[in-house]
């Protein structure tokens, strides 16, 4: 039997479809991405020029502090008493914490003091007001 | 002269490159990108316990009212020139202590101005006092 004279039929695999399967994916994506609402309380950030960037995302815990002396550390609302408590179990499984104030503008220093000596209490002294670039 | 038959030629561009775009793009943008990680005045707080007495030319003082104004060393100063007043006594005593008293009905920004500046003074030694009761 002749062997059947093989026909040269071009073995390439389109690719004209490869761009259509990327968009698809970036859409599911796109879609399926929940991204965190804005945490913690609403507030105004103050300003200054000094700012320095926190360093370890890791050690960081999150103050907010609004106009009106609601609390909440790491979005849990908190009392103001209540913050040396919270705060001294966060320090024993981390003693590097850093906290970072982020406290409004318009806020008294009263309730600003009353937040910083009860974190004197538990010794988490490393603090970070943060702030806006601005004068 | 005769117009030549124009020969239908199909032009199509060839789009097999369009995903290593696609992928340069992204690649990009995943390099590029950083997270914003919060930016704020470092200060950290005394432990507690520790309060001392200092003799008065070791120390700067600045006394904020509820209102605003701003005493240095028994002096109505404007905010924007603690900066270059404070500049001058640290050439003389660099380990000068620096310390900032508030008003409990202080608003919480005038603070920061006044630290902001103290920190662009280059102070080394800042300490924040107790408001009275």
């Amino acid at each position: 039997m002749a062997i059947n004279k093989k026909s040269k039929v071009s073995t390439e695999i389109p690719t004209a479809s490869m761009p259509d399967i990327v968009f698809m994916l970036l859409l599911f994506f796109m879609v399926t991405t929940v991204f965190r609402t804005s945490t913690g309380l609403d507030i105004t950030l103050p300003q200054a020029k000094r700012i320095v960037k926190l360093e370890a995302k890791k050690n960081v815990v999150s103050l907010w502090a609004n106009v009106e002396g609601d609390i909440s550390i790491d979005d849990q609302l908190t009392p103001v008493k209540e913050i040396a408590r919270v705060m001294y179990k966060k320090i024993v499984e981390n003693p590097l914490i850093i906290v970072s104030m982020k406290i409004d503008q318009g806020a008294d220093m009263g309730l600003v003091t009353d937040i910083q000596q009860q974190l004197r209490e538990v010794n988490a002294l490393r603090v970070n007001y943060t702030a806006r670039y601005g004068d | 002269m005769l117009l030549e038959k124009k020969r239908e030629r199909e032009v199509a561009i060839p789009t097999s490159s369009m995903a290593d775009i696609a992928f340069l793009l992204l690649t990009f943008f995943l390099v590029t990108t950083s997270l914003d990680l919060d930016k704020g005045l470092q200060l950290p707080l005394p432990p507690k316990g520790t309060q001392q007495e200092i003799s008065k030319d070791k120390i700067a003082t600045l006394f904020v009212n509820a209102a605003g104004d701003i005493l240095y060393d028994d002096e109505e100063i404007a905010v924007n020139n603690i900066k270059d007043r404070l500049k001058v006594r640290l050439a003389q005593n660099p380990d000068l202590i620096v310390s900032i008293k508030t008003d409990r009905a202080t608003k919480y920004q005038v603070f920061m101005s006044v630290l902001d500046q103290v920190q662009l003074a280059e102070a080394t030694k800042i300490s924040i006092a107790e408001p009275d009761e």
